[in-house]
């Protein structure tokens, strides 16, 4: 690919620090190159250090040891040039649907009337169209990540940092936020960095797979995957099947060393 | 925080619900009238309830309830700013939380009546003293409240304010704050007592004016009957106070569920 690096990770390290206990190595020399506009899961067993991968790249977490660069500029916090989504929502709670939507358009310099309209078009886009003045605690959950997609995209980052974000809602929700998502991401055509644990997800939503090993994470390889979304069937051609199982082999090896690794 | 509302059904459940407090007022009346008590440690209600109206329209009543009312308000005013504040503050600076802190926990068990004197000594006797006493007094239960609301924060939402574009003071008033709030408020509820029992306290011990400076004028002239109006209206006044502070904390946090 002739496509110059957008994101680049190298040799980054980083130490998780509880408040009781001895530190952890989390992350171990992870390098990884993204392209501008492509979309990248990053797979893993639970705990081995995918989301903090993701907040250092967010720029939430202090660099220890190695670079990140954004843009050719090395990271020094966070921006709106990466907007994340969590799997928490991470909704301001006191705040009505349209004023979540708002919230990151106040911090530009656009005049009021064009703030409104963007936000109106976000919330319509994500289908939210008579929840404006509902406040978050009023919505179900698959309704609280639509808010939070439609408040990340309304700034217009180049970058979505999206940190499992479909996890906590059930499987028909997530199955339809997911071709939601797809279809919003050949629209806008954004980088994306997509942590999940999620095999099939990784597969169906990706154009390449960052499968990361068990603590302490490292990039285990990267797998190609980018089928044709288009397709209605695309979860029973053989090839994708093929994919999942290839993939979740090299998930399940990790899984189970992260099992093994666990105190009694 | 659960407020236990007035439910729908309003006179009968009105009445149910203060019919002990008018038994008690019943109970009052028929033990004095009835020479049960010494009518000069308990004079008959009806006779405190003229009292009342005599000192209201000799404008006693409001010269001093106005006086007693600025000095409590100005100080509770100061100590949520203040206190709100430094607990806040306290929570996202490690740096302030580790000189202030240990400062916090020393003075927050120290009974506030202590300082009147001091408060005294400082300002004399008038509005000045009583404002800080109770700036002083009211401030440290908002600090706390502060300090735990601000410190259970979701990393998540600063971090999701950082990304938008929120610099530091900003993600801190967008954020923190409003996280703070209902622990917050829980402290004010608290100061607010506080602030009536040192207003009244420091005006009974030393004042030229105020409800409590009343109450003590009135105890050492033998007029009884009003010296009680006077107490009652105190009683009355941070009923209410506390009545209208939970409705309008009720209306704040209303995106609550």
């Amino acid at each position: 690919m002739s496509d110059p690096a957008q994101i680049i990770v190298e040799g980054v390290c980083h130490h998780y620090r509880p408040a009781v206990g001895r530190e952890v190595l989390a992350l171990e020399n992870v390098s990884l190159r993204v392209r501008e506009r492509e979309f990248l899961a990053l797979l893993g067993p639970s705990g081995c250090g995918k989301s903090t991968l993701l907040y250092l790249i967010g720029g939430f977490l202090p660099i220890e040891t190695g670079k990140i660069s954004v843009d050719g500029k090395p990271v020094a916090g966070p921006g709106p040039d990466r907007g994340v989504v969590f799997q928490s929502f991470a909704l301001f709670p006191w705040k009505t649907v349209r004023k979540n939507v708002l919230y990151g358009l106040e911090r530009q310099a656009l005049p009021r009337d064009e703030r409104e309209t963007r936000a109106q078009a976000f919330i319509d886009l994500v289908g939210l169209t008579g929840f404006e003045e509902s406040y978050p605690s009023q919505l179900s959950g698959g309704m609280k990540q639509r808010v939070a997609l439609a408040r990340t995209l309304a700034f217009d980052p180049r970058m979505l940092l999206m940190d499992e974000p479909f996890g906590a809602l059930d499987a028909q929700t997530r199955s339809l936020m997911q071709s939601e998502l797809l279809a919003i991401w050949e629209k806008t055509r954004k980088t994306v960095i997509f942590v999940t644990h999620d095999v099939h997800e990784a597969v169906y939503l990706a154009e390449r797979v960052a499968v990361m090993t068990a603590r302490p994470g490292r990039i285990k390889t990267i797998v190609d995957t980018g089928f044709n979304k288009d397709d209605p069937e695309v979860h029973r051609t053989r090839a994708f099947v093929d994919k999942v199982d290839e993939l979740w082999n090299l998930v399940r090896d990790e899984a189970v060393k992260a099992l093994e690794k666990r105190p009694p | 925080m659960t407020v236990a509302q007035p439910s729908k059904a309003p006179a009968r459940n009105i009445l149910i619900r203060y019919l002990p407090l008018l038994i008690l007022a019943l109970a009052w009346e028929a033990a004095s009238r009835l020479h049960l008590v010494s009518s000069l440690a308990l004079p008959p209600l009806t006779d405190v309830a003229q009292a009342w109206v005599e000192l209201v329209q000799s404008g006693e009543l409001v010269a001093n309830g106005l006086s007693s009312l600025y000095r409590a308000g100005a100080g509770l005013a100061l100590a949520i700013v203040g206190g709100g504040a430094l607990g806040i503050f306290m929570a996202v600076s490690r740096p302030v939380n580790a000189t202030l802190g240990p400062l916090v926990e020393l003075f927050y068990p120290m009974p506030k009546s202590a300082l009147i004197p001091v408060t005294v000594l400082w300002l004399g006797f008038g509005d000045g003293s009583k404002i800080v006493l109770i700036f002083l007094g009211c401030m440290l239960p908002v600090t706390i409240g502060a300090y735990n609301g601000a410190h259970g924060s979701d990393q998540h939402l600063i971090w999701s304010a950082r990304s938008m574009g929120a610099h530091r003071l900003r993600m801190i008033w967008d954020v923190v704050l409003p996280s703070a709030l209902p622990e917050l408020f829980n402290g004010v509820r608290t100061a607010l007592a506080l602030s009536f029992i040192l207003l009244v306290s420091s005006e009974l011990i030393v004042a030229r004016q105020g409800l409590g400076n009343l109450i003590g004028y009135l105890g050492a002239n033998g007029s009884y009957e009003a010296m009680f109006a006077v107490v009652l209206t105190v009683a009355f006044i941070g009923f209410l106070a506390d009545r209208v502070y939970q409705a309008a904390v009720a209306r704040a946090l209303r995106w609550r569920e």
